[in-house]
């Protein structure tokens, strides 16, 4: 099962190639030279290509999950789908406001990945398309829904919205409405971990298109010198908004753009929870074990438009069908766990439990008060002055 | 003919150094590039080279000496052919060419004694002698003992000490480590903290700000260091979009308590790009709490303030101040309310409102204006948001007449924003409409009559207040 992106993959593997030695210090500085520069090159070549962790996920792609954890893989990108879903028809009924932006397609990124943290200690931030992350990392539907339809009892007492929303409890910190601005603020929430000596590592979250963003790149470099432990993840769900991908990078393999700071990359295909998954322990492993941030490509699509508001006319009809029908994630779990002998009953009372669970959340979230008039003047600042 | 060689301007706003070492000595035959010395500026340790050939006759100032002046002559050499022992002190002025005009006017200034004298006689001039005694901020008990400490001495103990008492407090940002600060206020911070909590940063104002409210939101409590806030409009997005609207969006959950500070305004002829007040720009952010503070009493008890506070506090900082020495009251527990002004020279006939180094000059005008029989009353914000409208709203009502100076545009300014507030909430009160006197509407520029017809000063806001007062 491959991602909607053709790409050349055989050279991934390979050692990069031989490059100039570096040069060395400037003859003023006193340091002394203890190696040749010729051993130096050929030790930080050998290094460099140690950090090729793409082979060790070419070597093993599949998580071997427990049908415990498949089911519960299953179970949360549902959550996930039938949530948004949920969503649309709200705002279609103008019950949600703004921007809206859905996960639809894209849930095997989330649930695969973060299945991988521990929740509640390790950092989660993302962009503006932010309710399957949260949904993922176990926060209430029913006060995601609520913050969607501009309601007090909404995570952000409805003053935030669909893109501003952020749990400290389960250490999901946004909900980013400005476009790459996430992935500095994961650096951040990297270099509080490491600060605090808590073992934490920070995942944030970024699309194709905030990739191009030059605070990414000062983010990586900072990241790489001060090894960070934080995984950068690119969406890669083929439009920058209505732009493909062809048309607004120069380099589409955004696993490899880290390579300029010696950030290893990986290429993830992002409709497989369990390639995710196991994508994601090997980054791990590398991150926590003081290494410094690792940079994984997740190959995804988006069903619907980039938001509510869009019809999505840049791509065809068939190419979402084409996705949909071959590639959907939720479908490749279900067809697994049957594969493995797990009833359709049981899978269908998943998806009937999940309905039900959207369901609540939509009454509530349509049924509770908008915030009080006073909320209008709270939480400006901290602190009376 | 001796050359005299002269105290160098190493920095924009140096007037004074440290001559830290002589690497040559009399009679050493010395060509261009030789390097002569070693001088310590406000900033860092420079190395003097030589311009002229010839030999070194007389070490005019020994090494080790302290605040000696920018064009003071501190070595003569004996040109060629010339015996350097019979070298007499030279009667003619030095080549123009081994001279900056920077050096030659601030040299005409700078004729004083060196050293705390010095010093003593700097904050003298900023509070002229014979001025009303500057109004105690009540929060200084009577009989506490003072210590003159300069702005950039203030700010470091006030980073230093909040560092001591909180763990989660550190520095980032350009050169605050190993270089102890582009503008030394960061200065043995490095020694006592360790790299750990006093950070150098690659020249990437957008991505390090980002981390900064990255860290502050994970539960640290950042002082993001900008070299300049010129730098910061780069960072902007950070500061605006990241920090101060958090904890708003957020319904309350999700805090950003980190200070983002730096010099701020003019310094001395560096040019458009380098000189801009951005205190009006952030002063507009609710969620923002904006801190410019003038002397060094109020940048210590401020700064620490603000590292306490759970609010994003931009905190903006003078250049041309950080030399300038001022009492600073010896208590540990030294911290400022933020969002109080103060009344810095009490007076009955008009109110001046200023804040930061405007505030100086405001001190100069109302010692010029007593002379005339005006006595004015000067308001240093101190805190730019939240603003101090009482103190300002109660001054008005006692004086009835009101001058706000801003080293800034004058367009949209803070200035711009007390009048309003004269004008809704003081409008009874005023005799005279309320004038500013604020920087000239174009960008800065280089040459050095153009900038000082472009900045505010003393005589501008005297003038100001005399229209008000009708006078």
């Amino acid at each position: 099962m491959r991602g909607c992106k053709q790409k050349e993959t055989e050279d991934l593997a390979k050692p990069a190639r031989p490059r100039a030695p570096r040069t060395s210090k400037p003859a003023t500085t006193q340091t002394p030279v203890v190696q040749s520069s010729e051993a130096i090159a050929a030790q930080d070549e050998a290094e460099f290509a140690l950090r090729s962790l793409q082979q060790a996920h070419a070597n093993n792609k599949q998580y071997e999950a427990s049908d415990a954890e498949l089911l519960r893989f299953y179970e949360q990108m549902v959550l996930i789908r039938r949530f948004e879903e949920k969503a649309g028809q709200l705002y279609g009924l103008g019950l949600i406001g703004g921007f809206c932006h859905l996960y639809i397609g894209q849930e095997a990124v989330a649930v695969g990945l973060q299945s991988a943290l521990k929740e509640g200690h390790d950092s989660v931030i993302t962009g503006y398309r932010d309710h399957g992350h949260m949904l993922a990392y176990g926060i209430d539907p029913k006060v995601i829904m609520a913050e969607l339809t501009g309601r007090g009892a909404g995570i952000s007492r409805g003053k935030g919205g669909s893109m501003h929303m952020f749990s400290t409890e389960h250490k999901f910190y946004g909900g980013h409405g400005i476009v790459g601005a996430q992935v500095p603020l994961g650096a951040g929430l990297a270099f509080a971990h490491k600060y605090r000596e808590d073992g934490g590592v920070c995942m944030a979250y970024f699309g194709d298109g905030a990739a191009n963003q030059g605070q990414v790149y000062e983010t990586f470099n900072m990241a790489a010198l001060w090894k960070l432990p934080i995984v950068f993840v690119v969406e890669n769900n083929g439009y920058a908004m209505g732009t493909a991908v062809r048309r607004g990078s120069a380099e589409t393999h955004f696993y490899r753009r880290g390579t300029a700071f010696r950030i290893p990359g990986m290429d993830v295909n992002g409709m497989d929870v369990l390639e995710v998954r196991q994508a994601a322990e090997v980054a791990l492993e590398f991150v926590r074990a003081g290494n410094g941030p690792v940079l994984m490509e997740l190959n995804t699509y988006r069903y619907r438009g980039h938001s509510m508001s869009d019809p999505a006319k840049y791509r065809s009809r068939e190419e979402v069908q084409e996705m949909r029908e071959k590639h959907d994630p939720i479908e490749a779990a279900k067809q697994e766990l049957l594969k493995r002998g797990v009833t359709e009953d049981r899978i269908k009372d998943i998806d009937k439990k999940v309905r039900q669970q959207v369901a609540e959340a939509a009454d509530f979230a349509e049924s509770s008060p908008e915030p009080a008039l006073e909320e209008l003047y709270t939480d400006v600042l901290v602190e009376k002055y | 003919m001796a050359i005299e060689l002269k105290m160098p301007a190493l920095s924009p706003t140096m007037e004074e150094g440290t001559l830290a070492k002589w690497l040559v000595k009399p009679g050493d035959e010395v060509k261009s590039g030789d390097i002569l010395a070693e001088i310590e500026t406000d900033k860092a340790t420079m190395e003097f080279e030589a311009v002229d050939e010839g030999t070194i006759a007389e070490l005019v100032v020994p090494e080790g000496t302290e605040g000696v002046k920018v064009g003071a002559v501190i070595a003569r050499i004996a040109g060629e052919g010339e015996d350097a022992a019979a070298a007499t002190p030279a009667p003619a002025p030095a080549p123009a060419a081994t001279t900056q005009p920077a050096v030659e006017e601030k040299a005409e200034e700078s004729d004083g004694p060196v050293g705390t004298e010095a010093k003593a006689k700097a904050a003298a001039s900023i509070a002229p002698a014979g001025a009303a005694k500057p109004v105690a901020d009540p929060e200084i008990p009577a009989g506490t003992a003072m210590v003159a400490t300069t702005v950039r001495e203030a700010l470091r103990d006030a980073m230093a000490e909040e560092m001591r008492a909180d763990d989660r407090v550190f520095v980032m940002g350009e050169e605050v480590a190993e270089y102890q600060g582009a503008y030394k206020v960061t200065q043995g911070l490095l020694e006592e903290f360790g790299p750990k909590r006093v950070i150098d940063t690659p020249i990437t104002e957008y991505g390090f700000a980002g981390i900064g409210a990255g860290a502050a939101m994970g539960g640290l409590k950042p002082i993001v260091e900008f070299m300049t806030f010129n730098f910061a409009m780069q960072a902007i997005d950070h500061i605006i979009n990241s920090a101060a609207k958090t904890n708003y969006m957020s319904g309350g959950q999700m805090r950003c308590p980190i200070v983002f500070r730096g010099p701020n305004g003019a310094a001395s002829r560096v040019g458009a790009q380098h000189s801009q007040n951005y205190g009006p720009w952030y002063a507009s952010v609710p969620g923002l709490v904006v801190i410019a503070p003038y002397d060094a009493a109020d940048a210590k008890g401020l700064l620490r303030a603000a590292i306490r506070s759970d609010d994003p506090v931009v905190f903006l900082e003078n250049e041309l101040v950080y030399g300038r020495s001022f009492d600073v009251p010896q208590i540990d527990e030294f911290v400022l309310p933020i969002g109080k002004a103060r009344i810095v020279r009490p007076g009955r006939d008009v109110t001046i409102v200023s804040y930061s180094i405007g505030v100086g000059f405001a001190l100069e005008a109302a010692e010029t204006l007593a002379a005339e029989g005006i006595e004015a009353e000067v308001i240093d914000l101190r805190t730019l948001r939240p603003l101090d409208k009482a103190t300002v709203l109660e001054s008005l009502a006692r004086t009835n007449r009101m001058v706000v100076a801003e080293e800034g545009f004058p367009v949209c300014s803070i200035a711009s924003e007390i009048i309003a507030i004269a004008m809704e909430e003081g409008f009874d009160s005023l005799d005279a409409p309320v004038l500013r006197v604020c920087d000239e509407d174009v960008p800065l520029p280089y040459a050095a009559n153009l900038e000082k017809a472009a900045l505010i000063d003393a005589g501008r806001i005297a003038q100001a207040v005399r229209n008000v007062c009708y006078r």
